[in-house]
């Protein structure tokens, strides 16, 4: 192999270089092995001068392979790929060391990290002898866009991509969009009511001619790749025709049946059967809820048919499998809230009286189950109320994440509460924060209401009184911070400021869309800083909660980011992607079968005729998963070749390895 | 070349059986072509010699070795070096030459626990309780045996080889036609393959040559052969759940096992280019498991109740791991 190489040690300011010996690095490379033409250290190689130092070398001394020791890939592969392309070498003869992030910021000894260093660059030379010149394959990007998920963030970057002009299915699991938003009462620090905000986007979004929506409706299964998605949604039977339905709502009104509604007005209401989840619902229409319905459960009933003026009533209707082509996908499923009850000691769920956030939302809304009257479970009106903050938020024992919404929204209750019913109120907290534009000024506002602040950590909410004037009271027992004595505040009704929580389901979420959690079970962003709405999954954007908790104006902001890059990429009409895929060796396939059904892409068919499976190069998107399942070696990936790997991992481990008898 | 003319060949047997010797021995009227055409100067199983006198030779005086068995010894080892030397052609003949064989399989257990199954287990009888020491001091002297090493190590692992012939044993008609090709280059009709390649075998696998119908897989069982009540005749034996190595075993036996109805065992090892023929049998078997419950799945593998056999029978220590841990430790 008479390869011309070319390495170059980024330092990384001092990134790299204040863990690894990057000097030595370099120095070693072009000592050992006999193809490296060329060995250099530099201060910032993805600066401009860094990268015309490559460009140069591959001019005046000819290298025909290029490896750089820097950050990780996914940062600046591209970037070194463009330093190549432009010096006339084609950019897959390139290979990248990632020695900052697994190496220089994981490691806490500058030998080792030295050596490790010196172990990935030998793996990448290794390897980029056996890299082949490729050209990248252009696909064409479909204009539809799939949006999961009808919360505010959703209906946002619905209503942004739409008026763009583009196509949009908004897919809802729950039978009306609006998500949390809807159940809230009044946003801070405006106090402007939620339902009037938010209503007439909801409209927009059911009305919108470039919008399908998918209410009562999930996503089953997610082929394909960016500009090429193909989706299947379960849209579920509602039993009623919509195309029938007028909304009017009459079997909502005569349906016999009621049942605790734990979504919308979790368990704080009733509901019927069949409804809508709350009146200003889009679409429109009714679901019938099965697993309560008398005629479902018992065979007899069908009052709702009855009384149905337009007979959209629809007992025999079934689920409908629906399956979209769409060329880009937005995740705006939300967050949960989180189960008070994982703190038996604040009693929520024994003890009268102690109700979460989201509880409360429901108690001051003028359209939930109270009528907008803060009342007792005995329907008194409280005389005092605390509000506990930071509930299974910043707490090693639960979420250790600050779930940045509460203290604004318990800023927000106070109020409320003080407002209508003239209560005294405490708000226990940690810290207060209220970073955001016009919030602090709130927090002022709160405090000149006469709101009594108390900062401690809740020990225990309890009903066991110790003297008479706790007798018949919730009493909070707190360790006042401040004060630095121990404090039992009696109160009649103590709200909980839940945390935000993923979605239940967000790490079978994340694998049906090819994207990962975090630790924590957030939806994952490619960058924390620089690309907050994308993912590692090109095609794939994440907005809203469901990249972790924030409050609505973020989370529209993020809405719109999200549609911005959408039609951006629409706007291309064509993307270029990485030209690796799988072949198939015929010479070499025995017809075993063992690859025929493993495609995510469908791209492997079965010739009965030469005994031998193919695979349509432009359905292969390069995965791999046939190459690693051949048992016969018969199938290749370009670019990740076994000689490319091996070499690699033999490179890797060859200063490690010490052979034994 | 000898003196009359004929070159010089050569067979040895290390760590081995003896079952490839007798596959070359039966390549019937062959042997008169083989006789024709070269002068045998070592090949213990079948005429007497003495490695003094192969010592004597010139080095590269043989023209032709087939060694097979692994190495398992330093006396093994030592004949290797001296082939080789002697050797213009050197090849790894046989499963246990290429890739370790069946002996190999001991790599997994460490040299205490080898010699304690061999002398020290209730069905030996052993009163003395003997165990082989490398030096015994007898009255006319010191006596040696070959010392054992840790683990066994396939030929390639000790010394450079030019050809790899797989099969345990290589087929007899694979080895007459490997005698054959070697002839028509001496007549100057052919030309050896590059060096390091596999002979006598094809580059596809196994199922190229089994008749079995195949179907796109999906196995929700695994069997053992023992316990299946019927085997059907036509169907592929894998898709039947009885785990059948041939589709990451190179062709070239003709399929021989599965047409008789049992599975491959994978004696003809990794098909051309593949690294290590367990890790690819294992990664396809896993593929096409049925199910995507985790439960299930172990419940699925469970199936395969000896997994070093089933994966590792012939390679393990031409594999990447080479051996288990216990055989590494002293």
């Amino acid at each position: 192999m008479s390869e011309k190489i070319g390495v170059y040690i980024c330092h990384c300011g001092s990134n790299i270089a204040g863990m690894v010996d990057v000097e030595e690095v370099a120095r070693w490379a072009k000592e050992t092995f006999p193809e490296v033409a060329i060995s250099r250290d530099y201060k910032f190689m993805c600066s401009s001068p860094g990268q015309e130092l490559i460009e140069n070398d591959i001019k005046e001394h000819g290298l025909t392979r290029v490896v750089v020791a820097a950050c990780s890939p996914h940062l600046h592969e591209p970037t070194f790929r463009g330093a190549c392309q432009r010096a006339g070498l084609n950019p897959f003869l390139f290979e990248m060391a990632s020695i900052r992030e697994q190496v220089s910021w994981v490691s806490t000894d500058r030998k080792i990290a030295t050596q490790k260093s010196k172990a990935l660059v030998e793996g990448a030379i290794r390897r980029v002898v056996y890299h082949e010149p490729l050209e990248p394959i252009a696909v064409d990007i479909h204009p539809d866009v799939l949006i999961v998920g009808g919360g505010v963030t959703g209906i946002q970057a619905a209503l942004e991509i739409a008026d763009s002009g583009y196509h949009v299915y908004l897919v809802e699991r729950e039978p009306s969009i609006g998500g949390h938003m809807a159940q809230f009462d009044k946003t801070f620090p405006t106090l402007d009511c939620s339902a009037c905000i938010l209503t007439p986007k909801m409209y927009s979004a059911g009305t919108h001619p470039n919008i399908t929506l998918l209410s009562y409706s999930e996503v089953e299964k997610v082929d394909g790749y960016v500009g090429n998605f193909t989706v299947r949604i379960r849209k579920r039977a509602r039993k009623i025709n919509e195309e029938l339905c007028t909304g009017c709502l009459l079997c909502q009104e005569k349906c016999p049946k009621k049942i605790v509604d734990d979504v919308f007005e979790v368990g704080m209401a009733k509901r019927k059967a069949v409804y809508v989840p709350f009146p200003q619902a889009v679409p429109k229409y009714p679901v019938i809820d099965t697993e309560n319905c008398l005629y479902f459960q018992k065979g007899a009933c069908r009052l709702c048919e009855k009384v149905c003026p337009t007979n959209a009533i629809d007992f025999a209707q079934e689920d409908e499998i629906l399956t979209v082509q769409v060329g880009n996908i937005i995740l705006a499923t939300g967050y949960d809230l989180f189960d008070c009850k994982r703190i038996p000691q604040y009693g929520y769920g024994v003890l009268d009286n102690v109700i979460t956030s989201l509880e409360f939302e429901r108690l001051t809304n003028a359209s939930g189950p109270t009528g907008g009257k803060v009342l007792l479970k005995d329907g008194r009106v409280p005389e005092s109320i605390g509000i506990i903050h930071c509930v299974g938020s910043r707490d090693e024992n639960y979420n250790i994440y600050c779930s940045s919404i509460c203290c604004m929204q318990s800023l927000k209750f106070a109020h409320l509460a003080h407002e209508k019913t003239g209560a005294k109120v405490y708000n226990f907290y940690i810290d207060i924060r209220t970073p955001a534009k016009s919030y602090e000024e709130f927090y002022r506002r709160i405090q000149e209401e006469g709101t009594f602040f108390v900062r401690g950590k809740v020990g225990e909410v309890t009903d066991f009184a110790r003297t008479p004037e706790e007798e018949g009271k919730l009493i909070v027992q707190v360790y006042d911070t401040l004060a630095g004595i121990q404090r039992r505040i009696p109160v009649d009704m103590v709200i909980l400021s839940a945390g935000l929580e993923p979605r239940r389901d967000a790490k079978e979420v994340g694998k049906l869309f090819g994207i990962s959690c975090s630790a924590d079970g957030w939806l994952i962003e490619r960058h924390p800083k620089l690309d907050p709405v994308a993912t590692m999954t090109e095609g794939v954007y994440i907005a809203g909660c469901a990249q972790g908790p924030k409050d609505i104006p973020a989370c529209v902001s993020q809405g719109a980011a999200a549609a911005a890059r959408v039609v951006g990429r629409i706007q291309q009409k064509s993307i270029l992607l990485e030209p690796v895929r799988a072949s198939v060796v015929e010479e070499q396939c025995s017809g075993c079968r063992i690859c025929n059904d493993l495609c995510p892409f469908n791209a492997i068919t079965f010739d009965e005729e030469k005994n031998v499976s193919v695979i349509n190069p432009a359905l292969c998107q390069g995965c791999g998963t046939c190459v690693a399942a051949c048992p016969a070696g018969a199938i290749v990936g370009t670019h990740f070749s076994n000689q490319q790997i091996m070499a690699q991992i033999e490179g890797l481990l060859d200063l490690a390895f010490e052979p034994s008898e | 070349m000898s003196a009359n003319g004929k070159p010089k060949f050569a067979m040895y047997w290390a760590a081995a059986c003896g079952g490839c010797e007798i596959a070359t021995l039966n390549i019937h009227e062959k042997v008169l072509d083989f006789d024709a055409n070269f002068e045998p100067v070592f090949w213990p199983v079948a005429m007497d010699g003495k490695v003094k006198d192969v010592e004597a030779l010139e080095d590269n005086a043989i023209l032709l070795t087939l060694f097979n068995g692994g190495i398992r010894n330093d006396e093994n080892e030592e004949m290797a070096h001296l082939l080789r030397r002697k050797s213009q052609i050197l090849v790894a003949f046989g499963s246990c030459a290429c890739e370790g064989g069946i002996p190999g399989l001991a790599n997994l257990s460490s040299l205490d626990s080898l010699f304690e199954t061999a002398y020290d287990t209730l069905s030996t009888d052993n009163p003395e309780n003997l165990r082989p020491s490398p030096v015994y001091e007898a009255p006319e002297g010191e006596l040696h045996i070959p010392r054992l090493y840790k683990v066994l190590k396939t030929l390639d692992q000790v010394v450079p080889v030019d050809y790899y012939m797989p099969g345990c044993p290589p087929e007899s008609h694979q080895i007459a036609a490997v005698i054959d090709l070697v002839i028509q280059v001496l007549q100057g009709k052919a030309q050896l393959p590059p060096k390091g390649s596999v002979i006598g075998a094809g580059v596809s696998t196994c199922c190229d040559e089994c008749d079995r119908k195949r179907n796109v897989k999906k196995i929700s069982k695994f069997v053992r052969i023992q316990d299946v009540k019927e085997i059907d005749p036509e169907l592929c034996l894998l898709e039947q759940g009885i785990p059948c190595n041939g589709p990451a075993t190179r062709s070239g036996c003709g399929a021989l096992c599965p047409a008789a109805g049992a599975q491959c065992i994978g004696c003809y090892g990794p098909a051309e280019g593949v690294v290590d023929f367990g890790a690819r049998l294992m990664t396809a078997f896993a593929s096409v498991i049925d199910s995507k419950d985790p439960q299930e799945i172990s419940r699925i593998l469970d199936g395969i109740v000896d997994p070093a056999g089933q994966f590792y029978r012939f390679n393990l220590a031409g594999s990447l791991l080479r051996a288990g841990k216990p055989a590494w430790k002293w």
